[in-house]
């Protein structure tokens, strides 16, 4: 893991070095100030963050990732013919990328927070977990965004391809989940939905951020049973466990597809 | 010696008093007369009052219903009790056995007195113009069937209930069939079922009272005329909870009042001609829920503030007003800069009327797709009802 390690710190050095970066950070810290400003409470604070990092990260996740493994090639070229594993090398270039992207988002979405000295007892848990979904999905999404990159050769289909897996997980599928809902609505449906929520990421991430936040609205009867299944622990592990295998999974189908692929 | 009506007297029970038990001590009492208890615990079964008498504790003065019975029975007029403490009483499925209960008493009052326990608290049946002042109620109900209310009126009129406070009953305040009464001031507290329930009780007034975590929230039908001003409905959270349920109230002034934190802030229900001004909704699940058979309802300076959905209604039509409210949600301009907003405000959304019918869709709320159609929706209305807007929508918060 030595090679590992050493691409890392250069893709770090590198980032770092970009502007952009900075302006993903800047963007949060903006965000979460003003609605610190505008909107006031820290709950309300955080149940509108929600909303935005459910759209932005996704999106610049699997831009910006798919973008960089492009712009990367030439340098992805370089180290091939060095003696270092492919493996490290993906390794090295997926870590340098989802971690500064995570600590951007961290840094950027804490700060107010903690200059405000808001962070009481109450909303520490919430803020924590908001933090982690953002987090689990910068991976998720970067990991997407390796595995299409690797995948496609032209830039312009990647890219494509990468906007087309953002617009599915955050407005078709929900839409798919309406229609079912429609379709079947003779049956007791709570279990299929929990279940089709599990398997989109960022609709997890929603559910499971909206029962922490104990929005009301979700205390009806078909909020209590989700409420009954998302609030558990048992409920919170598994959410949190199926985001880390939405991680991995497309980590590894990319990491196979670039150990195979022909440069 | 004169033998009258006007020569009061004092009898003492208790230490260095004259009687050794409370029984003895009612049955040689003379209308006016006052009995004053000194602390200690009686256990002396169920009482009768049958003259028009004072009962007041001095100190701690317990009286255990050992709960097996009922404790006082009032059936005269003119009765007070004050400063006692009134524990333990005999929980019945057959009987509704209360602490102190006023059967055809006019003019009585039940005052400063402590219930610990009570099966039925303070219990009145075709009763007039009673005081109940300064109670503390707190039992510890556990199931429905075996809990019983915490002020508990039947048939009666011109009551007052000031300042009590009641936890942990079945109810804590009830009312069948009541006329005229004044409820001011009580806190009603962590109860099984309703904070306040009441029907077929015409022109009451509820002022100034706090209804907060009760399991069913506030339930109230069958009323015409009611006056709720500057009532706290705060923390209902429940699948069948309201802030406050209106099932056929008509003529009825609802104002100033604060609902906070509720799954429901009001629910209509066959519910008509009343004026709903001056009331702060705040961070509720559904601050208003009407439903299509409710008509001629009036929302006006309201604040809406924070709520997931501000307004949901079953029907395409419209038959109520909303105007001049505050939405926190209104995102309308206003380039005149008198306070008003320029557009109409369309506080139903499609999402609210998808869940009326669909409920299981619940959990795409605050999904991006929604935004997206209700955005849509609220552009050019498809489906909610086009004439349920508020056409002067403000631009800053009530006072």
């Amino acid at each position: 893991m030595d090679g590992t390690a050493k691409i890392l710190k250069y893709e770090f050095h590198n980032i770092l070095r970009s502007k952009w970066m900075i302006g993903y950070a800047i963007f949060f810290l903006v965000i979460t100030d003003g609605l610190f400003r505008f909107v006031g409470t820290d709950a309300k604070v955080i149940l509108s963050l929600m909303n935005i990092i459910l759209a932005v990260i996704p999106l610049a996740s699997i831009i910006f990732g798919a973008m960089y493994v492009y712009h990367s090639r030439e340098f992805i070229e370089l180290l091939l013919s060095q003696p270092i594993g492919r493996k490290n090398i993906y390794w090295g270039i997926y870590c340098g990328l989802s971690l500064t992207l995570s600590a951007g988002f961290v840094a950027g979405t804490g700060l107010p927070f903690l200059l405000e000295g808001v962070i009481d007892a109450e909303y520490l848990s919430a803020l924590m977990l908001l933090l982690t979904a953002g987090v689990l999905l910068t991976w998720i999404f970067t990991a997407l965004a390796f595995w299409i990159a690797v995948r496609y050769e032209d830039k312009v289909k990647g890219i494509g391809a990468a906007m087309l897996i953002w617009m599915f997980f955050t407005v078709v599928y929900d839409g798919f989940i309406l229609l079912v809902i429609y379709w079947f609505d003779d049956y007791p449906l709570e279990p299929a939905i929990i279940g089709m929520s599990l398997a989109n990421p960022v609709d997890l991430a929603r559910v499971m951020l909206l029962l922490k936040f104990n929005v009301s609205a979700m205390m009806g009867y078909t909020g209590a049973v989700f409420h009954q299944f998302f609030s558990a622990s048992t409920g919170l592990g598994v959410s949190l466990s199926v985001l880390i295998l939405w991680a991995v999974t497309p980590f590894l189908l990319g990491l196979r597809y670039f150990q195979k692929k022909d440069f | 010696m004169y033998a009258g009506v006007a020569s009061a007297k004092d009898l003492i029970v208790g230490k260095g008093g004259e009687f050794s038990t409370i029984r003895s001590a009612i049955e040689s009492a003379q209308d006016g007369d006052r009995i004053i208890i000194k602390s200690g615990v009686y256990r002396e079964g169920a009482l009768e009052i049958h003259r028009s008498i004072t009962l007041t504790g001095e100190g701690k003065a317990v009286l255990d219903g050992e709960n097996k019975f009922q404790i006082l029975t009032v059936k005269a007029s003119g009765v007070t009790i004050s400063n006692l403490t009134f524990e333990n009483v005999g929980v019945s499925y057959v009987q509704d056995n209360a602490a102190i209960k006023l059967i055809e008493s006019y003019n009585s009052a039940v005052i400063d007195n402590r219930f610990r326990n009570a099966f039925f608290g303070i219990y009145l049946s075709k009763s007039g113009f009673c005081t109940i002042r300064g109670n503390d109620l707190i039992a510890a109900a556990e199931k429905e069937a075996s809990s019983g209310n915490g002020i508990h009126l039947w048939n009666c009129h011109d009551i007052t209930i000031e300042n009590n406070s009641i936890q942990h009953h079945r109810d804590g305040i009830y009312f069948e069939f009541v006329k005229r009464s004044t409820i001011t001031g009580n806190h009603s507290i962590g109860n099984l079922r309703y904070g306040l329930h009441f029907m077929f009780s015409d022109t009451c007034v509820y002022e100034d009272n706090i209804f907060k975590n009760n399991s069913a929230g506030v339930a109230v039908m069958y009323t015409k005329k009611i006056t709720m001003k500057r009532n706290r409905f705060e923390d209902n959270w429940g699948a069948a909870s309201y802030g406050v349920l209106l099932k056929d109230i008509t003529g009825s002034d609802i104002a100033g009042n604060a609902f906070v934190n509720n799954t429901v802030g009001i629910h209509a229900e066959g519910t008509s001609r009343n004026r709903i001004a001056g009331n702060e909704f705040l961070n509720n699940g559904w601050a208003v829920r009407i439903m299509a058979n409710s008509t001629d309802n009036v929302f006006s300076q309201n604040n809406f503030i924070g709520n997931a959905f501000d307004v949901a209604t079953n029907s395409r039509q419209n038959y109520n007003v909303f105007d001049s409210n505050y939405w926190s949600a209104y995102d309308g301009y206003d380039l005149n800069r008198d306070g008003v907003g320029d557009v109409p405000f369309r506080p139903v959304r499609l999402f609210s009327l998808l869940i009326e019918q669909y409920p299981t869709a619940l959990i795409l709320l605050r999904s991006f797709l929604i935004d997206l159609i209700d955005a849509a929706e609220s552009v050019i209305p498809a489906l909610t009802p086009e004439t349920l807007a508020d056409a002067n929508p403000r631009m800053r918060r009530l006072p």
